[in-house]
């Protein structure tokens, strides 16, 4: 018998230069896709900065809204109403928000999790247009437009978003604080309220943060609640309210340049709000995982 | 004798008041539970009972009328079914691959400092407010495809119905810009849930794959992509509805034309951009019982698929092995 001779090379042959070519190829492309979104984001915020930058000035962030079809005025009125929007939302779901997360981390049991969770969870992927109507039908129609109304619809979109945080933050709390409060003697409590809510606090705020950057770029819930507003500054929480996203939504639907422009400029101060707060909760979030070990 | 004492006052006031707080606090948080699922429960049934009168007059044909007439006091779905369908097609077809290659790209190609980053950048993508993004279409998408686009396409390719340009129209208001607008949409969702679901794929398998002379590629294909199955496929239904739900970025874009037409290229209208188109100029009780019959459609079908991935995420338990 001969010695075996070596038919296998070890060069590569066209097969591996074809699995390296293939392999080339979708890591170009994977690269290219990420690359193509960042660059979609740029020009989408290139585009508003651009746009928006020329038209923004002093007189125009603390002006009374436009009087149609005249040039001049400003944006105060939809700054001012959007913060009390967004503020009476954050009042009505962050302690909201925080209980059900309790319940479902702390004291759910058996039966009664699944169905809060799935409501919670339903929740979230609720579109803002359904929240719309559902306002519109239980709280507007019939009555008035009222912030108040709007704000409970943000409250819907905040909501869950704020038990999801929470819940996530619950769960990182180490079983040993839990096990030692219990082990000296105290109840749950002041285990809850003393120990675990103090120590998920920042989590709790960065997804805090987090909602109300959502909330107050949303749209559909308020154009059915708060749609119809003067031009004057308004803080009564009982009337409509004028709002940056329903004001740059009309004002993007007109045919006048002079509303285009006001457009950008608004959609400017909200686009900056927005990212600066969504960044800040994102850092936050990142730097609090990385303390609790994730 | 001292251990007896320190008993009795530990069943004394402290005790009672410890009986009380946790009675307290149990009832506090399951309330605020209970407002939940109420809430949920009655939405559903506020949209529903607000429907009724265009559900008793139309009944389920509702579903298959082509008409929009106020005067005529006829209503119909199916072309904001039509539309809804549409956009939501040219927005999956766009965003699932990209979604998943950048997750890809995020969990098995960049460098951890770059993972940060892109990471970030695509989640903010996410933050863009969709009347923001809507306004973006409408002044800039729109006329940028209507430009370079479509003319393009009309000239070359004009002999498929799907991208002929009809008189009057440009393409700047179109079911393609809303598609694209959609997609925009989409993309950050589908990369954030499917690059959680890479980075949980056991290292040891992707390791395996690799030992046995894969290119990074093929273990992708081999490992990455086929054990994430079932989240890849929640992931995309989630990714779904959202373009599903989308009103108000949609009805800047779509140009509201009630019709069902062959060409991407043509105005039209969704579910929900036509509750919103609608809602403010409603002049009978029927058309804003049949704007809520629309709405009821869109929450059966949102429910539907938002349970479908509830389903397929615990009956996988895809997060559960992330943990």
């Amino acid at each position: 018998m001969a010695a075996v001779e070596p038919t296998i090379t070890l060069r590569g042959d066209g097969h591996t230069r074809r699995r390296k070519i293939a392999n080339r190829l979708a890591e170009a492309m994977a690269t290219l896709a990420a690359v193509l979104a960042v660059a979609v984001l740029a020009v989408v915020v290139l585009a508003v900065a651009k746009r928006g930058a020329s038209e923004l000035s002093w007189t125009f962030l603390t002006s009374d809204l436009p009087v149609p079809f005249t040039p001049g005025g400003g944006i105060a009125p939809l700054i001012v109403g959007s913060a009390i929007l967004v503020g009476i939302a954050t009042l009505i779901a962050l302690p909201l928000g925080v209980c059900i997360a309790v319940f479902l981390e702390e004291f759910a049991s058996g039966w009664l999790r699944p169905p809060v969770q799935l409501a919670v969870d339903l929740m979230t992927g609720l579109p803002s247009v359904i929240i719309g109507v559902f306002i519109f039908s239980l709280l507007v129609y019939g009555h008035a437009q009222s912030a108040v109304a709007g704000s409970i619809g943000l409250a819907i979109v905040m909501l869950p978003l704020i038990t999801r945080s929470t819940q996530e933050v619950l769960r990182l709390v180490p079983s040993a604080q839990r096990e030692g409060a219990y082990a000296l003697g105290a109840s749950r409590w002041r285990t809850v309220v003393g120990i675990i809510l103090p120590s998920s606090l920042g989590g709790i705020l960065t997804g805090t943060v987090l909602a109300i950057a959502r909330a107050a770029g949303e749209t559909a819930p308020l154009l059915f609640a708060t749609g119809i507003f003067g031009s004057a500054l308004g803080f009564n929480p009982f009337h409509a309210l004028p709002n940056m996203p329903v004001q740059i939504f009309i004002w993007s639907e007109s045919g006048d340049p002079e509303d285009q422009k006001r457009a950008w400029a608004t959609a400017l101060v909200l686009l900056v709000f927005v990212l600066i707060a969504s960044l800040a909760g994102r850092i936050a979030l990142l730097a609090s995982r990385r303390k609790l070990g994730r | 004798m001292a251990t007896v004492s320190t008993t009795d006052q530990l069943q004394g006031r402290g005790r009672l008041l410890d009986r009380i707080g946790d009675k307290l606090l149990y009832g506090l948080t399951a309330a605020a539970s209970l407002l939940a699922v109420a809430t949920i429960i009655l939405i559903a049934w506020k949209i529903f009972r607000s429907a009724h009168l265009s559900f008793s007059q139309f009944g389920i044909s509702f579903l298959w009328g082509t008409t929009w007439d106020v005067n005529k006091a006829i209503f119909g779905a199916l072309p904001a079914l039509f539309g809804t369908a549409v956009t939501c097609t040219i927005a999956m077809v766009i965003a699932a691959p990209l979604g998943l290659a950048i997750a890809l790209f995020l969990s098995e190609i960049a460098p951890r400092s770059v993972q940060v980053v892109i990471g970030s950048l695509v989640e903010t993508l996410a933050a863009v407010p969709s009347v923001v993004l809507g306004l973006w279409g409408i002044l800039v998408l729109g006329p940028f495809v209507a430009d370079h686009g479509v003319r393009w396409l009309d000239r070359w390719l004009g002999f498929i119905p799907l991208f002929k340009t009809s008189e009057g129209q440009n393409g700047a208001s179109s079911l393609f810009v809303a598609g694209l607008i959609l997609a925009i949409m989409v993309v950050p969702i589908v990369a954030s849930i499917c690059r959680e679901l890479f980075v949980s794929v056991p290292t040891e398998l992707e390791e395996a794959a690799l030992a046995l002379g894969a290119t990074r590629w093929e273990m992708v294909r081999g490992v990455t992509l086929s054990s994430s199955k079932a989240g890849i496929g929640a992931a995309l239904i989630l990714g779904l509805g959202r373009a599903l739900g989308e009103a108000i970025a949609v009805a800047q874009v779509i140009g509201a034309g009630y019709v069902i037409k062959g060409s991407l290229f043509n105005t039209g209208d969704t579910l929900a951009s036509r509750i919103v188109a609608q809602y403010q100029g409603w002049s009978t009780k029927l058309q804003l019982a049949s704007l809520f019959y629309l709405a009821a459609i869109l929450l059966v079908i949102g429910l539907f698929t938002n349970l479908m991935a509830q389903v397929i995420v615990r009956r996988f338990n895809v997060y559960g092995r992330a943990r």
